[in-house]
């Protein structure tokens, strides 16, 4: 798949860009503060309207890692086939991005994981709650430093008897 | 009963004091697994419905980063328990991606013919149990019985029914034989009339039309906005199948033997239908896959050292013996590039993908999964509202939500 239209419109929009490319993956390194226009671009401009993923990789113990989160869209443009990886880096303690459900329907869960696992806010999120974990759950496990293994988080929660519940 | 749509008074309805609760699930046995919604309810109008999910979460993507690449194939089978080797092919395309391994043929055309047995293994549960939940049992019968000779072709292939954990990185634990390949053929032969027969019970049979058609329609730009791909984006007329957009294995090759299925009325029952004649394109790719079935080894050489040698070298030269050593003890492993790659197959349900992070070590430093069934259950709140109560069981049966990959 050719990039090269795709990455001259985005590079007359916002100026030069990083970017990195593997096998036939295109990554698009952008700001956090960019995040937000840089998709609404991609979208409304350049024709990427399915939001295949979202997903954080912590690079707490990765060689030679510059930063402790990596937060990665994964776009598709549905008329031509073209993918494309747009990603962001963030550091403690402002663990905050925007939102991309205003853009996509579809974000709303995806980025609902991200917060329940890695504590990621995205602002301006209808109902950002946790999805997989209860409510009283208190860390967030896909942390690199959260242990694989362990007792787990059973002292935390309440136990509640027949009579309680 | 199909409902018209007319507006739905959802704001001004919630206002009023006889809406009432009810809690669906987590135990309830069009379920199937565990979900849970909680629906708002006027009579028998559903008002709104907020899902609450996770009860299945078992911590699959922290396991990943722990184990190997081949290691983590039984994990990965127990995401979408119904079509496991499905999961396999994507999670060892991504892998096989990252590491720059190129399948021999026999390899591609094999896992080809495993990855349509398991849609069929897949479409055939789903048609099966979504008419189940509406009532119909015979359907269900006839689809397990197919059901269970894909079984015993995973068994006489892989050693295992249920999960398969069949492939390996650059290949297959075990080729198949001659006899698998006459089993098939006598599965083959035997799948049109089986197909058939549960068309002919639900197609035209007006109860069952009753139930699906019109209910939970999607449109196409909701489909594309909200991400779904797969059975369910394309009853909804989007045009989108991994297989011929974005050729993996040997679907570049049988590109002719099959075509997409697609519908554009969006509702339960064209998903039914899309499903049902996906079955019968997929016997098309397996009859052209074995007709075309190469020979010669069906693993990579051992060259690439990613790549576990047969147990007939491992035993008799010293080479394969090291080899295997190498790739077993755990203080040892092979070199993966320090690098992130993002892959996706088209699943039975829909574009299965994984984000395979790499730190150089033969183990996942993050492996996420993009699992078609979390990213359609959150459609269903948008697709549930304004039908009445028994369209939830039929919309949730239509989407194919499997648990086990929704929560993982």
């Amino acid at each position: 798949m050719d990039h090269a239209e795709t990455l001259q419109k985005l590079e007359q929009r916002f100026g030069t860009l990083r970017t990195s490319e593997f096998r036939d993956n295109l990554r698009i390194i952008v700001r956090p503060d960019q995040v937000a226009e840089v998709l609404r671009f991609l979208k409304e401009q350049l024709g990427f309207d399915f939001l295949v993923d979202i997903t954080a990789v912590d690079y707490l113990h990765y060689p030679e890692a510059q930063d402790r989160f990596g937060v990665v869209w994964c776009l598709l443009n549905t008329a031509s086939g073209e993918r494309l990886i747009l990603k962001t880096f963030l550091n403690e303690p402002d663990l905050t991005l925007p939102s991309a459900c205003s853009l996509w329907r579809g974000a709303d869960w995806m980025e609902r994981e991200l917060y329940d696992m890695y504590g990621i806010v995205f602002e301006g999120h209808p109902d950002l709650r946790r999805l997989l974990l209860p409510e009283a759950f208190t860390a967030f496990p896909l942390r690199k430093d959260y242990p694989l293994r362990g007792r787990g988080e059973r002292h935390n929660f309440p136990v509640i008897t027949r009579a309680e519940s | 009963m199909p409902l018209e749509l007319v507006e739905t008074g959802q704001e001004q309805a919630t206002e009023q004091e006889y809406l009432w609760t009810l809690n669906f699930g987590p135990q309830h046995p069009a379920t199937h697994t565990t979900l849970r919604l909680i629906l708002t309810l006027d009579g028998e109008r559903v008002v709104k419905a907020v899902p609450d999910i996770g009860f299945l979460h078992s911590g699959f993507e922290k396991l990943g980063e722990d184990l190997t690449f081949n290691q983590y194939v039984t994990v990965v089978d127990r995401m979408n328990y119904i079509s496991p080797i499905a999961n396999e092919i994507a999670w060892f395309h991504v892998v096989e991606k990252l590491l720059g391994i190129e399948l021999t043929p026999r390899c591609k055309y094999l896992r080809t013919i495993f990855g349509e047995l398991m849609r069929l293994h897949d479409h055939l549960l789903n048609v099966g149990t979504s008419a189940l939940d509406l009532g119909a049992f015979t359907p269900f019968l006839y689809a397990f019985y197919q059901r269970e000779l894909i079984y015993d072709l995973c068994e006489y292939a892989s050693g295992q029914r249920f999960h398969g954990s069949y492939l390996r990185v650059g290949g297959l634990l075990y080729d198949v034989d001659d006899a698998w390949i006459r089993k098939l053929r006598e599965f083959l032969n035997g799948f049109p009339k089986a197909h058939g027969d549960i068309a002919r019970l639900l197609s035209r049979n007006r109860i069952f039309i009753e139930r699906m058609r019109g209910i939970g329609v999607l449109s196409k730009e909701d489909a594309i906005n909200f991400s779904c791909s797969g059975p369910v984006a394309r009853a909804s007329g989007v045009v989108r199948d991994l297989r011929k957009d974005e050729p993996y294995l040997a679907y570049g090759e049988l590109r002719d033997a099959f075509q997409v299925v697609c519908s554009d009325a969006g509702d339960c029952y064209a998903r039914y239908l899309v499903r049902m004649e996906e079955m019968l394109e997929s016997i098309k790719i397996i009859r052209a896959a074995v007709e075309n079935l190469p020979g010669g080894p069906v693993n990579v050489g051992v060259e690439g050292k990613a790549v576990l040698p047969d147990k007939n070298a491992t035993y008799r030269s010293i080479e394969a013996l090291i080899q295997h050593f190498e790739l077993i003890m755990t203080n040892r492993g092979y070199p993966a590039p320090v690098e992130e790659v993002y892959g996706a197959i088209e699943s039975p349900n829909g574009e299965l993908g994984f984000y395979l992070v790499s730190d150089g070590t033969d183990r996942p430093y993050r492996c996420r999964t993009r699992p078609p069934s979390l990213i359609h259950f959150a459609v269903f709140p948008h697709l549930v509202v304004g039908h009445q109560l028994s369209d939830v069981v039929a919309i949730l049966g239509s989407l194919n939500i499997i648990a086990a990959e929704l929560d993982r």
